[in-house]
């Protein structure tokens, strides 16, 4: 309980439009975790951020960050929170640096120039700083975003969608970043539709759905328990059947009729791969290769939407 | 954290700085329009006009303009000051921000009204510069001047913050302000008008402000200062009212 730095229990929106938004959310997040939330558009993932941090009023549930109440605490947790929305939404003509120290005035702390500085340096926007919003592309705004929600030293991160829009590798040093910042002691909420950068930095993920948390778990944990990997047996010579010895196998065989795929559970005692092999053999089918393949992310993320969809 | 000052200060500055960057177009449009009010009325009308109260008719005049410069432009700063991060979605930021509603609103009715007061200043200074202009009760009309660009500071932030284009935004200043100022005897006494319209007029809140201003000024005014007084402030409380109320229910700006 108490390495809890988040908790939020049975938290419901409905909009005025009458959308229900979330349904019943419970989560905890751990202090120095990186938490990403998947989920389609849609799901309610903006909302979850966007209530936490003071933007939207829950309809009922609550949610404390830190043993302190979002709403009759507000100054305490808000103080703790840097968020990066998932809209660029900026003044247009004010300039990159003074944005950057408005936003760290607003939440209560003394202007430092010299940290602002180290903030726009490390995010390769120091040349920019006396731009005028309006003037930065799509990615630089972003950037400046970033920029923002750590100028004020947070001790928790939202970041909502931090990478749409920006180049690849600058994503890639983003993620190095966010892990240099969950070093130095800073929990990490994260959405993403890059499922691959949910595996690359990730601890934990929550996947939401329809406004619900269908699944949240260590993110090995959840590629171990989903994971199915493919075996790909590539043939000498092409087999327009698969022989009924091998049937129970349930394989596929590929359109040019020259490799059968295997699909079998790693979490299982006995994969079956040793008989496979054994019975292939026995058929006299001449093997040329073979491949395994491990099912990421992304799959096991399709799946569970897929099914929950389905019930 | 009791108060968030950096906080305050921060949304006040900011709002400053926007002042700042348009600060010739901010002081030039007021300058302008008072000056053709005085070639046009002071000097040119004002010459055919006999004194009132004593007051030849180019300084009688100087309140009530002031009057119309303050109502506007305070509730024109404001209501755009909010209107503006509303729009373009950077509002998130000070509604994430551990800072109070009545910080925020203290912010940004209290730049409206700095502004206001600067370009009240700078449009008395003008005035001088066309007419003689003599001031009985200096600190009575700096009391005034204050009051009213922070009542209707108050009142910009309310139009502001319900408005959800620039339509509505400049429907109430067009539409109810100029005239009520115009109709609120900026440029005549209200002796000179007929005995029903003067009944009329008593219902126009203006009448009241511009009379109040025109005491500290010469000590002339068709009512008592305290009926003035008592008017602003009732308006002021009015205003806070209302603000706190649609506040409260986070009325567009939170869902
Ligand atoms: N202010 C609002 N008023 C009414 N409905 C809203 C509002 N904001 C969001 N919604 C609705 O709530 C639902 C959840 O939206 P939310 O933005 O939380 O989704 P999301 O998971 O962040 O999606 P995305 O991946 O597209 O960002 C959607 O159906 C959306 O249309
Ligand atoms: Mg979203």
């Amino acid at each position: 309980m108490s390495e809890d730095l988040i908790s939020i229990n049975n938290l419901s929106k409905t909009y005025k439009n009458g959308l229900k938004a979330l349904n019943n959310v419970s989560l905890n997040i751990k202090k120095g975790e990186i938490l990403a939330m998947l989920g389609p558009n849609g799901a309610g993932k903006t909302t979850l951020i966007s209530i936490i941090c003071g933007i939207v009023t829950p309809s009922s549930g609550k949610v404390n960050v830190d043993g302190f109440d979002i709403i009759n605490d507000y100054r305490q947790t808000r103080s703790k929170i840097g968020l990066v929305p998932q809209e660029l939404t900026l003044e247009n003509f004010e300039t990159v640096f003074n944005n950057v120290s408005f936003t760290r005035g607003l939440y209560g702390k003394a202007p430092d120039p010299k940290y602002i500085e180290s903030v726009l340096k490390k995010l390769s926007l120091w040349d920019k700083k006396d731009n005028i919003l309006r003037q930065l592309s799509g990615g630089m705004k972003r950037r400046v975003l970033i920029a923002k929600a750590l100028s004020h030293k947070p001790s928790i991160l939202f970041l909502d969608e931090p990478t749409a829009g920006v180049d690849v590798e600058l994503r890639k040093d983003m993620w190095k970043s966010v892990e240099a910042l969950r070093e130095s002691g800073v929990t990490i909420i994260l959405t993403t539709h890059y499922i691959e950068e949910a595996e690359a930095i990730a601890d934990r993920v929550a996947v939401i759905n329809n406004g619900e948390i269908i699944v949240v778990d260590q993110k090995k944990d959840l590629l171990n328990k989903m994971g199915r990997k493919k075996l790909r047996i590539d043939l000498h010579e092409k087999t327009d059947t698969i022989p009924e010895s091998l049937s129970k196998y349930d394989l596929e065989l590929s359109g040019n009729k020259l490799s059968l795929t295997y699909s079998y559970d790693t979490q299982k005692q006995r994969t079956g791969i040793t008989n496979l092999l054994q019975d292939i053999r026995d058929q006299g089918l001449k093997l040329k290769d073979l491949k395994t393949e491990e099912s990421t992310l992304e799959k096991i993320f399709v799946t569970l939407v897929k099914e929950n969809n389905e019930n | 954290m009791r108060i968030n000052y950096y906080g305050f200060r921060a949304i006040y500055l900011h709002e400053m700085d926007r002042f700042r960057r348009t600060l010739l177009q901010s002081l030039i449009s007021p300058v302008l329009s008072t000056s053709l009010y005085f070639i046009v009325f002071g000097s040119v009308i004002g010459n055919y006009v006999q004194n009132i109260d004593g007051i030849s008719y180019g300084s009688y005049i100087v309140p009530g303009l002031i009057m119309l410069t303050l109502l506007t432009q305070s509730i024109s700063n404001t209501s755009f000051g909010i209107f503006f991060p509303k729009f373009n979605g950077s509002l998130y930021e000070i509604l994430a921000a551990p800072i109070s509603t009545f910080e925020m609103v203290l912010a940004f009715v209290g730049a409206g009204a700095t502004k206001t007061l600067i370009i009240g200043a700078v449009i008395l200074a003008t005035s001088n510069f066309f007419v003689e202009v003599s001031i009985l009760h200096p600190l009575l009309m700096v009391f005034l001047l204050v009051l009213v660009a922070f009542t209707f500071a108050l009142f910009g932030f309310l139009i502001g913050l319900l408005s959800s284009n620039f339509e509505q935004m400049s429907i109430i200043p067009t539409l109810v302000i100029t005239p009520m100022v115009f109709l609120g005897g900026s440029l005549y006494s209200l002796d000179m008008l007929p005995p029903f319209w003067q009944m009329v007029t008593y219902f126009n809140p203006v009448v009241y402000l511009i009379n109040g201003l025109r005491f500290s000024f010469y000590g002339a005014s068709d009512f008592n200062i305290w009926i003035s007084i008592a008017s602003m402030i009732f308006f002021l409380v009015l205003c806070i009212s209302v603000v706190a109320y649609v506040l409260k229910k986070g009325y567009t700006i939170k869902s």
